[in-house]
């Protein structure tokens, strides 16, 4: 029983962790897509970014932990920008195959340029002395790492909640995810705004993919075989909203981490059949409204 | 003239008489085998793969089924096939047969509850449906070899008289016909009033229902061919090469696949012969030396492809004919 309950803590504990790091990453792209209705596959290639650049940071450049993974996330919400700009911005209103077609372009674009830079092996950036080791809670001890990882996320989760409730920039995203049309009409610039939600939705997949080396290892396929899981987790939770992806998130990790432990010989079959499930039974997702 | 451009865009206003360069494809298929008969395993594989991404134009092309997930099918019929040719019997036509069948229920059951959502639901559901085949694939060693495949997989002759050789003749000739009648039967159905009815369900599904079309069945129906037309691509894989392993499934695949059909062009039969030929040889040559310069290239012209060329190869060598004969007149 105490071996049952044991593994149940476990199980919690670093599904917790892991969904976390899902949410931040996969945040960002809700949001983009409830606002722009956009097919961003490539969302992936930002987490990946993140956590290349942290390492190039850290490794090459001798930066200490902390500022390396800030700037490694603002560097990649500002090249985000530039795409953004360029690319993206072209294909809001092309089809679905078009947006499809073009990220998957983008997919290959950065594993090539990923092989190139850093080769096949997994990276990932040293930790400080600080987060090695384990922590004591309540008689048993984690890693404090991913203790760090979940307290982390929660503030972060504070943060984007007043961000969006409590802010201007908030308001009109919210009034843009409902209505575009009409939020244009009372004179928000949704292309500006647009532009600084996918910034900070590529920043906070930065944030999470260089926070998640440890769970998702940085190797240069990382946006593909990645990309179902964010999926899973926006299209589980619903568009356009922080309490969707959120949603989403928890259920995949502590679901995934549950089926690793309990039935590793089904593999990740259950999350697929449990994702297929939901959307036929709500193809918006569990929290999002209906079209 | 612009009306009809369109029309012929949409793919309902070409006439369904045989032109005579629509035999290319296979005069050069013959030509390969008689010219090159070094090149008949790549030459077969790329037949096979021709017929994948047809099957993918019909769907995709003709029915606006944008789908991530149709390395399912392709997948499933190579291991039916192989399954089929281990346990129960050789014959090469009864197999290919079997695949057929079994990709295509699969389409249909799969088909009737997915081809009920829209947008990223639809999206995200196929993608999950080749994730599923894949897992079961992976973890399921007893049936599918899991991680190792199904080796030397017994194919007997071909009606009992053609035997598979080792220079891959029989291969490359018993693909050909088969991609021929499949080419055939695909031709048919979009030129027929199903295929025109197909098309009007992409142009605007609302309008089709309002004029008393059953849209949902028309899409499932072309769906389930898609399907079984992409399992029997699947089956000849493994007959032709007497392997079957998990390269054959995953999203990967199906991205690819998606890739060689936007570069041949999109909604046109023919762009599914030329892309699979451009991309599957430009990768012989290049992807060996250079293997993350390919991948950099083929994302780099995706990108290109969809900013500059929404027609791929074809759309652009239309435009150059336009052209040639605009200067001409």
């Amino acid at each position: 029983m105490d071996a049952f309950f044991s593994s149940l803590v476990s199980i919690a504990f670093h599904g917790l962790a892991y969904g976390m790091i899902l949410y931040a990453i996969s945040v960002g792209l809700s949001i983009t897509m409830g606002l722009m209705g956009f097919v961003n596959l490539a969302h992936g290639v930002f987490a990946m970014a993140g956590g290349y650049v942290m390492y190039t940071l850290m490794g090459d450049l001798g930066m200490a932990w902390l500022p390396a993974l800030a700037l490694a996330c603002v560097a990649v919400a500002a090249g985000s920008i530039v795409l953004e700009r360029l690319l993206y911005s072209r294909l809001y209103t092309a089809g679905e195959l078009e947006q499809v077609l073009f990220t998957i372009g983008l997919i290959f674009v950065a594993v090539a340029v990923a092989r190139i830079f850093y080769g096949n092996n997994p990276l990932a950036a040293p930790l400080p002395d600080l987060l090695k080791g384990q922590t004591e809670l309540a008689g048993r001890s984690f890693p404090t790492y991913r203790v760090m990882v979940i307290l982390a996320s929660a503030a972060l989760i504070v943060v984007l909640w007043l961000g969006l409730e409590r802010t201007r920039w908030g308001a009109m995203v919210r009034a843009a995810v409902d209505n575009r049309a009409m939020a244009q009409s009372v004179g928000i610039d949704t292309g500006k705004l647009f532009t600084l939600t996918f910034a900070l939705g590529s920043g906070l997949a930065a944030l999470g993919g260089a926070l998640g080396a440890d769970l998702m290892a940085m190797t240069p396929t990382y946006p593909f075989e990645q990309l179902v899981y964010f999926l899973i987790v926006v299209s589980l939770g619903g568009l356009g909203t922080l309490r969707g992806p959120f949603l989403g998130a928890l259920l995949i990790g502590i679901g995934d981490t549950a089926c690793k432990y309990w039935v590793p010989e089904f593999g990740a079959f259950f999350i697929y059949a449990a994702t297929m499930l939901v959307l036929l039974w709500r193809p918006q997702g569990l929290l999002g409204r209906a079209a | 003239m612009i009306a009809k451009g369109a029309a012929a865009d949409i793919g309902y206003a070409s006439s369904a008489r045989l032109k005579p360069v629509e035999l290319l494809p296979w005069v050069v298929a013959l030509a390969v085998y008689f010219l090159a008969p070094t090149y008949l395993p790549l030459g077969a594989y790329i037949l096979i793969i021709c017929l994948f991404v047809l099957s993918l134009d019909l769907i995709l092309g003709y029915g606006g089924i944008v789908t991530l997930g149709h390395s399912a099918y392709f997948g499933f019929g190579a291991y039916v096939a192989g399954v089929f040719a281990m346990r129960v019997s050789g014959d090469p036509l009864i197999g290919l047969a079997v695949a057929a069948a079994g990709a295509g229920l699969l389409g249909l059951a799969t088909g009737a509850v997915i081809l009920r959502t829209h947008g990223l639901a639809l999206l995200m559901l196929t993608l999950a449906i080749t994730s599923i085949v894949l897992e079961v694939a992976n973890k399921w060693t007893s049936v599918t070899g899991g991680a190792d495949g199904l080796h030397s997989v017994p194919i007997e002759p071909v009606l009992g008289l053609f035997r598979f050789d080792m220079f891959g003749k029989t291969a490359f000739l018993y693909c050909l016909v088969v991609v021929i009648a499949c080419w055939w039967l695909v031709r048919t159905i979009v030129h027929s009033p199903f295929g025109v009815a197909l098309a009007g369900t992409r142009e605007n599904d609302v309008r089709m229902a309002a004029i008393g079309a059953p849209v949902y069945r028309r899409r499932l129906t072309a769906y389930t061919i898609s399907c079984a037309l992409a399992g029997v691509a699947g089956g000849l894989l493994t007959q032709t090469t007497q392997f079957v392993g998990l390269s054959v499934l995953g999203f990967e695949l199906s991205g690819e696949v998606m890739v060689m059909l936007v570069l041949g062009g999109v909604r046109r039969i023919y762009g599914a012969f030329v892309g699979p030929l451009v991309y599957i040889t430009a990768e012989d040559w290049l992807a060996k030396q250079f293997p993350e310069y390919w991948y950099l290239g083929i994302g780099l012209l995706l990108v290109v492809i969809v900013m500059f060329a929404r027609g791929g190869i074809l759309g652009i060598l239309d435009k150059l004919v336009a052209r040639v004969r605009g200067g001409r007149a």
